[in-house]
């Protein structure tokens, strides 16, 4: 049964593409001609990924290989698949199209994403490994009123998730729209299903084998890329860098601190919500519980970290190699950008690129391996969207079924048939809502949308974690007081920025440019701070016979957080 | 969990080394890490030109290169070091206490 569904999917999945061919070829002017040496090798991982969903479905079979993969991941494996849910396209082009466009800020923006991952280490890795079972709101809600804390729980993992999910299933189209010559609302549909497929069948185990393979190739092309940059410079920095001095508009400036970062406040506003945010999203967080013990979920973040900063180190080489080597290739930019000789004009290196400088590093590929490598890239930016979107698709629907439905709705009566039932219907669902909500917001501006995501994370699911691991006063009340009020302030203040406000909703000031009714352009300065002080304030005067049962039950938390005596029940496999 | 447990786990003096050391070994790290991200962050925020400093005279490379890439390094080396405790003498204490406690 299950074997006809994945191949009558595979079929559904591949006539898409033969039947693309010819329309696309004409064109819209955005879209590229058809590539079809992408198109080959991305159904080359397609497949590959469907043998391995196909294997994963016959061994996924308990409520733990659902979720977890049965805990049977190794560190080095996790530690991979982490660092493939953190390099998403949005990091690999974005980052490097910041880099081309303003040089040092986008080494700013990588130190930002990257110095989470230490304080994930010190605080919370092996604390959540030895607390929880399948979801971060084990952890949250360990000691306290579990259908309050769940609920608070469930509900910011689903609004990160979705913002999350909407920015990438936007992205994905507009990519492969780029890349492969398909019709956005088609390139939607395309990830949309196979993420279900993937999640539904193989649940844990696929999505983390999709990640390591996606994640592997992602660090050999960018490798190569980086490495062959580099040749061209005789492996000098110094020569690369003085080359794109010369050949960039902003001159000098792009070797220092730009206009990136506007002012000191939204600088450390902006910082708090990197390092933050990274310890408190949900589809990252649940990865800590499919490793074997707290041994092997520390040993997964220091892979992930060395990954995940070497691959920042390329995105940084790529970026800057470049405004050397893409200025030299007047065919990848807009006619209105090149002078009479037929040369790039200077001013117009950054303004002019065709596709945007989202599309940096996959010019980059061209210009050095040619349409073989462009191909190549080009697969593993889809491979990448796919296998982020089918991480925090698991991460959404484990928040339904497992938080909201087995614990909150069915209180823990629920059997495991039942559950997974449930968190597979929920995928599908999410599915639906991701594709719907992937076209409808085709043509609105999303930039802001992984910006709100770190921010609500990072003042509703860190503070709740970081309080109830390490603080003994913390009652229910605090906790649910405190992370609501980080949830709506961090959502309520980036509502009222300048992104949202003036950019997404239209509001113009007198002068006719974008404003924003509140001067911060990352909320985290305030609203993580808010929720902590709400988590203090609600659980040091709350003196309900509830809070009681919270202090109390803090010392059986702790011993079992410092020592996973009691856990090998939670994480029996 | 029973109570019997918790008490002869808490009582038990290897515990109490174990969640001291832990403890303080691992908020030492965390002030680590987050002196050095806030002093770039605020370096970036006061005194943006300080890390355009050239290397060297005529060179083009600014000091903001090596001192990112430094963080970058940093961050990972710190990661190793916490793993590199916690996987040897960490664990050996758990060890004991749970052979102790079975």
């Amino acid at each position: 049964m299950k074997r006809f569904a994945l191949w009558g999917v595979l079929f559904a999945l591949l006539t898409p593409f033969m039947l693309a061919a010819s329309p696309a070829l004409s064109g819209a002017v955005e879209q590229q001609a058809l590539n079809l040496t992408a198109i080959y090798m991305f159904v080359a991982f397609v497949l590959a990924t469907l043998g391995i969903t196909y294997w994963a479905a016959k061994r996924t079979r308990t409520a733990s290989d659902f979720y977890t993969a049965g805990g049977g991941i190794t560190g080095f494996q996790n530690g991979l698949a982490i660092a493939g849910d953190y390099m998403s396209a949005a990091s690999f082009l974005g980052i490097s199209g910041l880099v081309f466009s303003s040089g040092y800020d986008g080494l700013i923006y990588s130190i930002g994403f990257l110095v989470g991952w230490p304080i994930i280490m010190f605080l919370i890795a092996e604390q959540i490994r030895n607390l929880g079972k399948f979801t971060f709101a084990d952890v949250s809600s360990y000691r306290f009123g579990q259908t309050q804390i769940r609920t608070m729980a469930a509900v910011s993992s689903l609004v990160v998730v979705a913002f999350y999910l909407i920015a990438q299933m936007v992205g994905a189209g507009k990519l492969i729209q780029l890349l492969f010559g398909l019709d956005y609302w088609m390139a939607v549909v395309i990830v949309g299903v196979l993420m279900m497929v993937y999640v539904i069948f193989g649940g844990m185990t696929a999505t983390t084998w999709v990640q390591i393979i996606k994640a592997a190739l992602l660090l050999c092309g960018a490798t190569f890329m980086a490495g062959a940059a580099l040749y061209h410079f005789g492996f000098s920095p110094e020569e690369m860098f003085r080359q794109a001095v010369e050949a960039h508009p902003k001159a000098g400036a792009i070797m220092s601190p730009g206009s990136l970062v506007k002012d000191p406040i939204n600088a450390i506003s902006l910082g708090l919500a990197l390092m933050f945010g990274t310890a408190g999203l949900p589809h990252i967080l649940m990865r800590f519980f499919t490793v074997p013990d707290a041994k092997e979920a520390r040993k997964s973040v220091f892979y992930a970290t060395g990954f995940i900063g070497y691959f920042y180190i390329l995105t940084f080489i790529i970026g800057f190699a470049a405004i050397v080597l893409l200025a030299q290739h007047p065919e990848f930019f807009k006619p209105a950008a090149l002078a009479a000789d037929g040369s790039v004009i200077k001013a117009q290196l950054v303004t002019g690129i065709n596709g945007g400088t989202n599309m940096v590093a996959i010019r980059l590929a061209e210009a050095i391996g040619g349409n073989l490598f462009l191909g190549f890239i080009s697969a593993v930016a889809f491979a990448t969207i796919l296998a982020v979107v089918s991480g925090l698709t698991l991460a959404g629907a484990s928040a339904i079924s497992h938080d909201l439905y087995a614990n909150v709705i069915a209180r823990g009566r629920s059997n495991e048939t039942t559950e997974i039932r449930v968190s597979k219907f929920a995928t599908f669902g999410l599915g639906l809502v991701a594709i719907g909500l992937g076209i409808a917001f085709e043509s609105q501006n999303v930039a802001f949308m992984v910006g709100l995501a770190f921010a609500i994370a990072a003042s509703a699911n860190f503070p709740v974690l970081v309080a109830s691991i390490f603080w003994s006063k913390m009652t229910t009340r605090g906790a649910l007081i405190g992370g609501f009020a980080g949830l709506i302030s961090a959502f309520v203040l980036t509502v009222l920025s300048k992104a949202v406000w003036g950019d997404v909703l239209g509001h113009v000031g007198a002068d006719g440019k974008p404003v924003g009714l509140f001067f911060l352009d990352n909320p985290a300065i305030i609203s993580i701070p808010l929720s902590f002080v709400c988590i203090w304030i609600f659980s040091r005067f709350d003196y309900s016979e509830r809070a009681k049962i919270d202090r109390a039950a803090f010392d059986a938390q702790r011993v079992r957080c410092e020592t996973g005596i009691g856990a090998e029940g939670a994480a029996s496999h | 969990m029973q109570q019997d447990l918790i008490d002869a786990v808490k009582a038990h003096p290897r515990y109490q080394e174990l969640v001291c050391t832990r403890k303080c070994f691992a908020w030492n790290l965390t002030f680590l890490m987050l002196v050095m991200y806030y002093g770039f962050i605020l370096v970036i925020a006061f005194a943006p030109k300080l890390l355009g400093t050239p290397l060297s005279a005529g060179a083009v490379t600014t000091i903001g290169i090596p001192i990112g890439v430094v963080i970058i390094i940093s961050s990972f080396i710190l990661t190793g070091v916490y793993v590199f405790k916690a996987n040897g003498k960490f664990d050996d204490l758990t060890k004991a206490i749970r052979e102790d406690l079975q």
